[in-house]
């Protein structure tokens, strides 16, 4: 295919391997331990896996899967609200396809469809406003889900609700922001990472500006990368340059997609219906200031959480469960507890083994083919 | 229910089927005769039985042994391209037959109606059936109606059981799977997956991919022929290529390889894939095949399906190995290499 062969050529990909190889040498960070490069996006973590990236690299390079995956990091209990809206008479819930199988404290939301609720799978948001359309005796909730990315479809549905003056229709607002996480990791006392490949999709909504704080105040170098397998291979031989050339800027690899200033519509859209909230509770990281958004009060007709009682509990992870040492790199996902034994992509206890783009599924899907699951476990609640 | 001896074709009162027509009284009967018969191209003076009578002396004492399948079709929606629910009904229990090396001969036919469904959209499935049937060369000699209220059910299930007879020499099993053992496709993967997402018409695809909903049995017959040491043959319908290469090193306790290069998709396929972040190793066939047969005879197996039509773009795909056991490694176009695991629950697409 035209624009995705171009960016799979194994030709291109062996010798950019080479390099890597050669260039790894001269990493001074490399001679004791080795390098922890960090990809924030779980659609990198899906490509590094599909196409079994981590095993042509040195093995003084680790990739650590960081929490970029919307899914993974989405909280039990707001999973438990998002079932609490499902089971209201009258409600459809319309939701992307890989939230459907999250697991709430009681069920995830394809149980509560099992169970009777009105839960529809949807590729975006203007599907959902559809159905309110077309559904006018019936409430419609969008789950609104994702970084910045997904972002400025949902804001520019609730713009368009507003302007087709559609009564009907709401959005749960679950959608989190990027720049606080990252700088929560960095924060993190037992982080030990030497560099990021930065997220392709939401660089392509803020830009490459706002990840100059990486560079500048906690000096770890950021390449912008993309999703193609090139791409990846590029962008970790680009951070490898600089860590050799003990450089430490924000690169963008991504260029053909990603503007330096970000997508001022978009933006603009974003900054008419949310706003930050204090604070937002993250699956196995906690609660991170400032990291969620939630919908302004002259949009609060769209807001879900306004016309529905949801429950709002916050509900403690599985105590056995390591999510949150493997999003930041203390651990590997088959170094968890309960990797494969009580947590596997068929009964996830963890939200890391619920997406493809979890690190923990990626690596019970794809994994190290050597890679052995633990005998161990422990108790699990 | 007695043979009737005069032709009494009656067409039902209406333009669609009511919970009378599952009554078991003159409603169902009128359905039945007036339509589902007709439609099935089987005569109206058909005695009606509780049970189709079958002579098999052919079996009995030459060493043969029937097969036996049955299999549910519940497809939304009905009609896609390049098929509908009456192809499915036939083609994939004709298919589950010939994958044991089975001679497909008859089959039933059980409906369950939906109060509601038109007459004209149940009569065009069961004439898709009867051309199916006659195609494959099988006969259609029971079956049963039921009708369920408005709700109970989407529109049109069909089920359908098989008889197939197995030659004598004929031994398809997953335990003979050895090591060094070639693994060929009959062609390219995911088209009924690709259709059935694109007939959906909730995605806007502008992709021209049809099913590949096709019987079987004649080019399992061709391949018999030419590699008559072939292990064992699955078609590869839900679940993908991906959970047959499971269930096949699962059950054999060997390993699989098979090379991303070699595996046939077209490229509208690979489209909708990339778009909507699905795998094609998990997308459904109708019309599919995947062979195991000893590396000395895979050349005449790979030559004997390409020369029938439902497998001209055949290609051996990989190989069988003493390990991992239990796992199937893909090496990728890439030069990387992965685990294929099985498919859990339905392939959802991402969120970005």
């Amino acid at each position: 295919m035209r624009y995705v062969d171009e960016f799979r050529d194994p030709k291109k990909a062996s010798i950019l391997v080479e390099d890597i190889h050669r260039l790894v040498q001269h990493v001074p960070q490399a001679r004791n331990r080795p390098l922890q490069l960090m990809e924030f996006c779980g659609g990198h973590t899906h490509t590094i896996f599909k196409y079994g990236i981590e095993q042509m690299l040195p093995e003084s390079v680790e990739l650590v899967h960081g929490p970029g995956c919307p899914v993974c990091v989405l909280p039990m209990g707001r999973v438990d609200d998002c079932v609490a809206i499902a089971e209201c008479p009258g409600v459809i819930f319309t939701t992307f396809g890989d939230a459907m199988r999250v697991p709430g404290s009681r069920k995830s939301l394809l149980q509560a469809k099992a169970t009777g609720a009105d839960v529809r799978m949807v590729y975006s948001p203007l599907d959902a406003l559809a159905i309110a359309r077309d559904n006018p005796d019936r409430e419609v909730v969008f789950f609104g889900l994702g970084f910045e990315t997904t972002m400025p479809a949902t804001a520019l549905t609730i713009l368009a609700a507003e302007r087709q003056r559609v009564a009907n229709f709401s959005v749960f607002c679950n959608h989190i922001t990027t720049l606080p996480t990252i700088k929560a990791i960095l924060d993190s006392s037992d982080m030990e990472l030497d560099g990021f490949l930065g997220p392709g999709h939401v660089s392509m909504v803020i830009g490459t500006h706002p990840y100059h704080f990486i560079a500048g105040h906690y000096h770890k170098p950021v390449v912008i990368a993309g999703f193609e397998p090139l791409d990846i291979l590029q962008s970790l031989w680009m951070l490898l340059k600089q860590l050799a050339e003990r450089r430490c800027v924000v690169e963008n690899q991504y260029a053909r997609i990603v503007p330096e200033a970000g997508n001022i519509q978009a933006l603009d859209a974003i900054q008419q219906v949310f706003e930050i909230r204090e604070y937002f509770e993250w699956r196995g990281l906690g609660s991170i200031d400032h990291s969620g958004v939630r919908i302004r009060d002259c949009f609060a007709g769209y807001d879900a959480e306004r016309r529905f009682a949801v429950p709002n509990l916050s509900i403690a992870d599985p105590k056995a469960c390591q999510c949150g040492e493997v999003l930041k790199g203390v651990i590997k996902p088959w170094e968890c507890k309960v990797f494969g034994r009580a947590c596997t992509p068929e009964t996830p206890l963890g939200s890391l083994m619920v997406s493809s783009e979890g690190a923990c599924a990626a690596y019970f899907n794809y994994g190290k083919i050597s890679a052995e699951i633990p005998a161990a476990t422990e108790e699990v609640f | 229910m007695a043979a009737n001896p005069q032709p009494r074709v009656k067409r039902p009162h209406g333009d669609a089927v009511n919970l009378s027509h599952g009554s078991g009284g003159k409603a169902m009967r009128d359905l039945i005769e007036g339509l589902i018969l007709p439609a099935l191209g089987a005569s109206s003076t058909t005695p009606l039985e509780d049970q189709a009578r079958i002579d098999v002396p052919e079996i009995v004492g030459n060493g043969g042994r029937i097969a036996f399948t049955t299999d549910s079709y519940v497809v939304d929606p009905l009609s896609f391209p390049g098929g509908d629910i009456g192809t499915l009904a036939i083609n994939g229990t004709v298919n589950d037959l010939a994958v044991g090396g089975a001679r497909p001969t008859v089959l039933s036919c059980s409906l369950i109606l939906e109060e509601g469904l038109p007459f004209a959209i149940l009569e065009k499935m069961m004439c898709s059936m009867a051309r199916a049937a006659q195609a494959a060369g099988v006969r259609i000699v029971t079956g049963d109606t039921k009708v369920v209220p408005r709700g109970s059910a989407d529109k049109l299930f069909i089920n359908t059981a098989g008889i197939g007879i197995i030659p004598k020499d004929v031994n398809l099993e997953i335990a003979r799977i050895r090591p060094g053992d070639q693994l060929l496709l009959n062609g390219h993967l995911g088209d009924h997956g690709a259709a059935i997402l694109k007939a959906r018409g909730d995605l806007a695809l502008d992709a021209d991919v049809q099913s590949d909903c096709q019987p079987l049995h004649r080019i399992i017959a061709a391949l018999l022929a030419a590699a008559p040491g072939t292990r064992c043959i699955r078609d590869v319908t839900r679940g993908g290529l991906a959970t047959v290469l499971n269930e096949f090193a699962q059950g054999a306790g060997v390993g699989m390889r098979i090379v991303e290069d070699s595996i046939p998709v077209r490229p509208a396929v690979r489209g909708i894939c990339e778009v909507l972040g699905l795998d094609p190793l998990y997308l459904a066939n109708e019309g599919k095949l995947l062979a195991v047969v000893p590396a000395e005879e895979a050349g005449a197996a790979l030559e004997a399906l390409r020369a029938c039509p439902e497998g001209t773009n055949a290609e051996i795909i990989g190989e069988v190995l003493p390990n991992p056991p239990g796992r199937v490694v893909l090496s990728s176009h890439f030069g990387g290499e992965r685990i294929v695991d099985m498919l859990v629950g339905e392939q959802l697409p991402r969120i970005c």
